[in-house]
């Protein structure tokens, strides 16, 4: 038992893929035992991953869980893993969206059954294995990993146009990472020199360079300003490309439309989490005074996408199309608060990243229910289906209001801590995320308007089945997911308490006006 | 001075001593023998027991010989176990593919050998004329395999084109060497770099010598602005030559560079400096770009080694402890990887089929998953994508400009890096995500089973755990 506590984080993060390779040895015709086995290994694996969250110290400020290993001795790159609340909350959503994921696919996925639950599972890997790491290079391996089998899922299974949707996906994201790995490699080089004036440094991670995360965090406070600005940029093009910001955020809609159901779900519930993570994990702590610096740039950015993504959203025709730009908005809404750079804004930035997870991730679920039995997601093709389908419109419902932050429910709670912390710094801050917050109401309450209410005028609607008990047990956990957000959060915000003040102290560390001075000087 | 002379230097050159023997065994067992293919085999032993006598000299830190002509050291031991692992590799793809070309004699196995042992001399050689004709051996040979399908007009036109372009650059080559003579009074590398030292940065003798033997030599490595032979000489080429091609005769120049500009031509370091950036930014850029439009395989490969070498060269600009080991590094993993990817390509080619054309992958898949999953991690290889022994390779390349603060040369590479995974990916498309055609299918002779197996061992192996290799290469460069 102690062997599987110490090494809980490593067994997460490889479960799926040992999962995968048994897999591979089932012939390619027997479908049912792929499905099945497939599902086990997934909800198994999220089983696996509750002791992680019963085990884990809320009081502790340290990572936890940690194993740190010698991996490639001659570059200083280890297999070291641990976990924060940040990480904690992180892994849990990627471990729980991923079996309903896969469950979601038990219909949908017809073709090439065998490699389409290979590549889930090793995606599901790849994700955790980039929230567990806390060394850089393993870091990026995982981060690099994870995107061939995103890109052979929307470029077999994919819509119409999936193969330009999974070649722009793999580029975008590659095209980030590469300058990211650049912004890695001069913090790797600049290490050394900044541990040798600080003995406290050298002696708890050595003198030499190193990969590791919290030797990193380390010199953070002591990087030049003008390694920190060029660093962060590099950051910056990899993580918002991922998250996904304006204006970097074209890939986005592509990749949604035409990726299968669960793709788009682990691509919004997930995916689009490593980069804000990286923003939290990498850019904030290790580069504190460019992030000061960086403020303006960030929040404008933050507060483009809110509104314009929620314009666009409202003018789709296309039911997957609108739920991928209010992705946009409210990954806006997750910079804004996070850039606020407080206690509430970053609680908030955390908390709606899962609240974004659970909630979009059920709506592409709910949009997949109706295009598995319709083969359109054509709003105006649609209409009056609550008649039909009156179960599947109430989890619509709810889920529609957990987007738009109805109070008891999940979105309320992220978007009220992230706009408390907005105005905590910025009256014209938190009024623009309130006009974001409006404009979410509206596209999402007019469709829902345009596909349930209404007459049930096209005859091609009138006989849809309501939805079965498989897609009930892949909605009931989000469901019950947003119900508890939303009443009893309290859990979530005690892991974030720890980590959070961290990240706060660490930017309260910057002396006032010196980022801009240094910048004169230069 | 020494005697010239000595019986000891015989063992130095052992290894390049037996694969000439080897090579006229080859050529006289080719008159006994009606099945070709025993020659095949007689090379894969003759390298074999090459590596043998190499293997001997492993821990040898520095021998010279012939009166300083020659030098055993760590580095040009590396190389030289490189060119007989890529060698051997050649070898052994070649067999069947021979036989369906109707083309299987000996004088290519021979060939092969020669041009080998003549790598092995140029990467020992620590004086110009040794390091010429090891060169001109090596090229020489090479000329005659490009043009090794008789009856293909197209491989006629590569060989011809390649012959002109090469003998026009090694006359270059041979005046900037000239030049070098004329400013030293001595052709040995040393002496020439003391010469350089006494003379201003700006002399014009010098910085004519430089502008020649650069020229020379980025043609050796197909850089642009004299790349133009590679796509035809490539496509010409029976494709295990250009396997052959792409890994050893490209190892092989860079180990000359290496050795040239580092040893002999060091003084003018500024000068030079200026030059590799821009054809390496350049190379990479051209080579990437052009690229993406070829729909033959064979080209698009060759635009991509052109690519290639504009990485490495970021290896010699940044001129670090980093980037030195990288170059051993990138080489030897481009080996591997790049040898496994051609054998597949040698396997599309079967009888009535020629197997060249991007749409002759198409759905490869279904007829041939695991050729497939490892021709996609090939190209994941190549693209430089974790966890494959690409990315090990380019990690060393971008960390060694990023250490030396050519930070805009580092963009443009990591850029190249993203736009190549572009035509890498048509083919992965074509394999994976097209139907299959009745064009579609493998040749799985065992020997290029056996070559995809090994490049795999190795793709993976050097990208999860490259800390042997690593040392490896350390060795070699001696830090």
């Amino acid at each position: 038992m102690d062997f599987f506590n110490n090494n809980i984080l490593s067994i997460i993060t490889f479960w799926p893929l040992a999962g995968m390779l048994v897999l591979l040895l089932i012939p390619k015709g027997s479908t049912t035992l792929i499905k099945w086995w497939a599902n086990l290994v997934v909800l198994s694996g999220f089983l696996v991953s509750l002791p992680l969250w019963f085990s884990f110290n809320f009081d502790d400020p340290q990572m936890q869980k940690v194993v740190n290993v010698p991996w490639i001795q001659t570059l200083g790159a280890n297999y070291h893993v641990g976990v924060d609340g940040i990480s904690l909350l992180l892994i849990m959503l990627t471990t729980l969206i991923g079996p309903l994921a896969v469950l979601s696919s038990w219909d949908a996925i017809q073709v090439r059954v065998k490699e389409y639950y290979a590549f889930m599972l090793l995606l599901q890997a790849g994700m955790l294995g980039v929230f567990i790491s806390l060394d850089f290079f393993m870091f990026y391996v995982f981060w690099e990993v994870m995107l061939v089998p995103m890109y052979f899922l929307i470029g077999v299974w994919g819509g119409p146009r999936k193969l330009y949707a999974a070649i722009k996906f793999f580029l975008y994201t590659l095209v980030g990472s590469v300058l990211m790995l650049l912004g890695i490699l001069a913090l790797y080089f600049q290490y050394p020199s900044i541990a040798a004036a600080h003995s406290d440094i050298s002696q708890a991670f050595g003198p030499g360079p190193t990969f590791d995360v919290l030797a990193l965090h380390a010199i953070g406070p002591y990087l030049p300003f003008n390694l920190q600005f060029w660093v962060f940029l590099a950051f910056f093009v990899g993580f918002a490309i991922k998250v996904p910001m304006f204006p970097f955020h074209t890939w986005l809609p592509d990749a949604h439309v035409e990726a299968p159901t669960a793709g788009s779900v682990i691509l919004a519930a997930v995916l689009l989490k490593m980069g804000t993570y990286g923003f939290l994990r990498f850019s904030i702590p290790i580069l504190p005074a460019a992030t000061v610096y960086f403020v303006p740039m960030m929040v404008t950015l933050a507060i483009i996408a809110i509104i314009y993504g929620a314009l666009v959203a409202m003018m789709q025709p296309d039911m997957k199309k609108l739920v991928a730009y209010s992705s946009v908005s409210h990954m806006g809404f997750v910079m804004l608060g996070m850039f606020a750079l407080n206690p509430n804004g970053l609680n908030g930035s955390i908390i709606q990243q899962i609240n974004h997870g659970i909630s979009t991730g059920a709506l592409f679920l709910i949009v997949g229910i109706i295009y598995e039995r319709r083969h359109t997601r054509e709003i105006a093709q649609l209409g009056g289906l609550s008649n039909v389908m009156p179960a599947y419109a109430v989890v619509f419902l709810i889920m529609t209001m957990s987007s738009i932050g109805l109070p008891l429910l999940n979105g309320f709670i992220g978007e009220f801590t992230i706009m408390a912390g907005a105005l905590q710094k910025n009256l014209w801050w938190a009024v623009a995320g309130g006009a974001g917050i409006v404009l979410g109401a509206a596209y999402m309450l007019w469709l829902y308007q345009r596909t349930m209410f209404g007459k049930l005028d096209n005859p091609a609607n009138q006989h849809l089945k309501d939805m079965n008990w498989r897609e009930w047990a892949t909605l009931i956990p989000l469901i019950i997911m947003a119900f508890w957000i939303g009443l009893y959060p309290a859990p979530f915000f005690r892991a974030l308490d720890k980590p959070v003040n961290k990240l706060v102290s660490t930017i309260q560390a910057v002396p006032p006006g010196a980022p801009q001075a240094a910048r004169e000087v230069r | 001075m020494d005697q010239f002379f000595q019986s000891s230097d015989l063992g130095v050159i052992g290894a390049e001593l037996e694969l000439a023997l080897f090579g006229m065994i080859v050529l006289v067992f080719d008159l006994l023998v009606k099945n070709k293919r025993v020659l095949g085999y007689i090379t894969l032993v003759g390298l074999a027991w090459s590596g043998y006598f190499l293997i001997k000299l492993y821990n040898v830190l520095d021998a010279p010989a012939y009166g300083g002509m020659l030098r055993l050291d760590p580095f040009a031991w590396f190389f030289k176990a490189l060119f007989l692992v890529a060698a051997a590799l050649a070898v052994a793809i070649s067999i069947r593919y021979l036989d369906i070309e109707h083309e299987n004699h000996g004088e290519y196995y021979a060939l092969i050998l020669f041009a080998t042992m003549g790598m092995m001399f140029m990467v020992g050689a620590m004086d110009l004329v040794t390091l010429y004709i090891g060169l001109e051996t090596m090229a020489i040979a090479t000329y005659v395999l490009v043009g090794f399908l008789r009856s293909n007009p197209r491989s006629n036109e590569a060989s011809l084109k390649y012959f002109l372009l090469g003998a026009f650059s090694s006359g270059i080559l041979l005046y900037g060497f000239s030049l070098l003579y004329g400013i030293a009074g001595s052709t040995r590398f040393v002496i020439i770099s003391d010469a350089l030292e006494q003379r201003s940065l700006s002399d014009p003798l010098s910085l004519m010598a430089l502008g020649a033997v650069c020229a020379g030599m980025f043609f050796k490595i197909a850089a642009v602005p004299f790349h133009q032979w590679t796509p035809d000489a490539y496509e010409g080429a029976p494709t295990s030559i250009t396997a052959y091609m792409s890994v050893a005769v490209k190892a092989a120049s860079f180990a000359m560079i290496v050795k040239l500009f580092l040893i002999a031509l060091a003084p003018l370091q500024p000068h030079w400096l200026i030059i590799m950036s821009a054809v390496s930014a350049l190379t990479m850029t051209v080579g990437n770009i052009a690229a993406i439009t070829q729909s033959n395989v064979k080209r698009l490969l060759a635009y991509s080694s052109i690519s290639h070498a504009g990485y490495i060269l970021l290896g010699l600009i940044a001129n670090n402890q980093t980037g030195l080991i990288a170059i051993p590094i990138y080489l030897l993993v481009y080996t591997f990887t790049n040898l496994g990817a051609w054998a597949i390509v040698v396997a599309l080619r079967r009888k009535d089929v020629i197997g060249e054309h991007i749409d002759e992958m198409s759905g490869l898949f279904f007829r041939h998953p695991v050729a497939a999953i490892l021709m996609l991690i090939f190209l994941l290889s190549l693209a430089g994508i974790p966890p494959t022994a690409g990315f090990i390779g380019k990690y060393f390349l971008f960390a060694a400009v990023i250490q030396s603060g050519h930070n805009v040369l580092a963009v443009i590479a990591v850029l190249n890096a993203a736009i190549s995974m572009y035509f890498y990916l048509r083919i992965v498309v074509a394999m994976f995500m097209q139907d299959a055609t009745e064009k579609t299918g493998l040749d799985l002779a065992p020997g290029v089973l056996a070559v995809m197996a090994i490049a795999l061992v190795f793709t993976l192996w050097i990208g999860l755990y490259p800390d042997p290799f690593i040392a490896m290469a350390r060795h070699a460069v001696g830090f």
